[in-house]
């Protein structure tokens, strides 16, 4: 295995290519990468980056890499008898290993791309536009209060910019976190001044050029100057459609990380069997599991690979509040709200068939931890059998992620 | 090797706890606490942190 191409140059596959140093590989690394940038932070981009342009994102430890890298330009197709990744008219990249990390890309609101005004918030570029046009001081809308929605609300509101969230859902973080923990989102969202539109879909957007009205579904027209638009994310596999691989809702992978022999995947992108969930594929967009994907990635190449069942876990910033998780939570599962105190922290666990798959709290980090060495031993028993027709787990390619699945944060 | 943390930086958002458990915990306070001279197994683990620090507040010195 000489020569590793990685398709997608962001977290994952930069701990891939690290990953494969550390472990010896000496041969050649190509880094193909659709942003001009070198990898960086995504965490920071709905957060201090929009408050403070000194914040320095690039991640450390790219030049030690002795890679080549292709940025600028996006993976456009995969050739697997032939081991090339094309790259639209420029040359193609030819591989021995092939690492998929692609990522996810924002969902647009159809129909309002043609005015200014109207954002997306998933890479740096976009980040650096958003922190432009904030220093207009623009009253802003917000569409969709998921965990970017939410934060990007939280941030705006820290520089006392107007801020009208809309969400479809009956609160916010109804699905990722269940309607409990919704609730109190929704309450730090009023508390903190936002305009919370619940049960409403942003249905349009009119304007001269740039963005003047955004209108609900319910005929509500609001004044605004800038429309964000947070509502998910698709993984990228366009590039991918016809070339032999499975693809489900992202890349599908085994147990290792494999998706066909020498082509693993890993990120936001891959759809892996988790056993803490009896074998249910799980796509899971978080920081920390782009990481361990990533590297994992690595190993899986290299014939190194154990399986592998990392327990997910997320953080996001709300005004002061930080709510973070581990394993899995979702309206899907029996939501417990075990603690809740005045100051605002809380601690909830998730449940399915009888048996703790996850936990979010605000404050209570050393709980945090525990449950989490709970679920790391949980996952390495064997798996349940289904019990019965609730059960999510199920032959290949009729499992869901839906609305029980991880939807994550950056 | 060494580890050091900047715990003026650090948010407590506990990766490195799951990356490097062996290495990093939270006490009763939840404030960090570490040991900052871990053996050469704990080496990969403990990097594996380092990077997971949504802060960048882990500092690794090699021999």
């Amino acid at each position: 295995m000489r020569r590793v191409a990685i398709a997608g140059a962001g977290l994952a596959g930069l701990t891939a290519a690290q990953e494969l140093r550390r472990l010896g590989h000496d041969g050649e690394i190509s880094m193909i990468g659709a942003e001009r940038h070198r990898p960086y932070r995504r965490p920071p981009l709905s957060k201090e980056y929009l408050l403070d342009d000194t914040t320095d994102v690039a991640l450390a430890g790219t030049d030690e890499l002795s890679a080549t890298w292709l940025l600028g330009h996006p993976a456009t197709g995969l050739d697997l008898a032939g081991r090339r990744v094309r790259r639209g008219a420029l040359p193609p990249v030819p591989f021995d290993a092939l690492v998929i990390a692609t990522g996810v890309r924002a969902r647009t609101l159809p129909g309002a791309g043609e005015l200014r005004g109207v954002v997306t918030l998933r890479g740096l570029d976009d980040a650096l536009a958003l922190r432009a046009a904030l220093a207009g001081r623009p009253r802003v809308v917000v569409a969709g209060a998921g965990f970017l929605g939410s934060e990007v609300a939280a941030t705006l509101r820290a520089l006392d910019l107007p801020v009208t969230l809309v969400e479809p859902d009956s609160v916010p973080l109804r699905r990722p976190l269940g309607e409990q923990v919704g609730a109190i989102v929704a309450g730090l969202h009023r508390a903190h001044g936002v305009d919370l539109r619940l049960g409403r879909r942003v249905a349009g957007v009119t304007g001269a050029g740039r963005v003047e009205r955004v209108h609900l579904d319910d005929g509500t027209a609001l004044p605004a100057d800038l429309l964000v638009v947070a509502l998910g994310a698709e993984p990228e596999t366009e590039w991918l459609r016809g070339c032999g691989l499975r693809l489900d809702h992202g890349v599908v992978v085994d147990h290792l990380g494999l998706a066909a022999p020498r082509v693993a995947a890993a990120g936001d992108v891959a759809r892996r069997p988790s056993a803490l969930l009896g074998g249910e594929l799980v796509r899971v967009e978080h920081h920390g599991n782009a990481l361990e994907q990533g590297a994992q990635a690595a190993r899986a190449l290299l014939g190194v690979a154990a399986p592998f069942d990392p327990v997910p876990s997320f953080w996001c910033h709300l005004y002061g509040h930080r709510l973070q998780s581990v394993g899995f939570t979702g309206a899907g599962y029996d939501l417990r709200l075990v603690t809740r105190e005045p100051d605002g922290r809380f601690f909830a666990e998730y449940h399915r068939d009888g048996r703790l798959v996850g936990a979010v709290t605000a404050g209570f980090v050393r709980r945090l931890t525990a449950c989490r060495r709970l679920l790391d031993e949980e996952s390495r028993q064997p798996p349940m059998p289904p019990s019965g027709p609730s059960s999510m787990t199920g032959p290949p390619g009729t499992t869901s992620q839906g609305a029980t699945g991880p939807v994550a944060t950056r | 090797m060494r580890v050091r943390v900047d715990l003026t930086l650090c948010q407590t958002h506990a990766q490195c706890v799951f990356a490097a458990p062996e290495v990093f915990a939270l006490d009763d306070d939840d404030e960090l606490v570490y040991d900052a001279t871990p053996g050469d197994a704990s080496w990969p683990a403990v990097e594996q942190a380092a990077r997971a620090c949504p802060v960048q507040a882990i500092f690794l010195d090699g021999d």
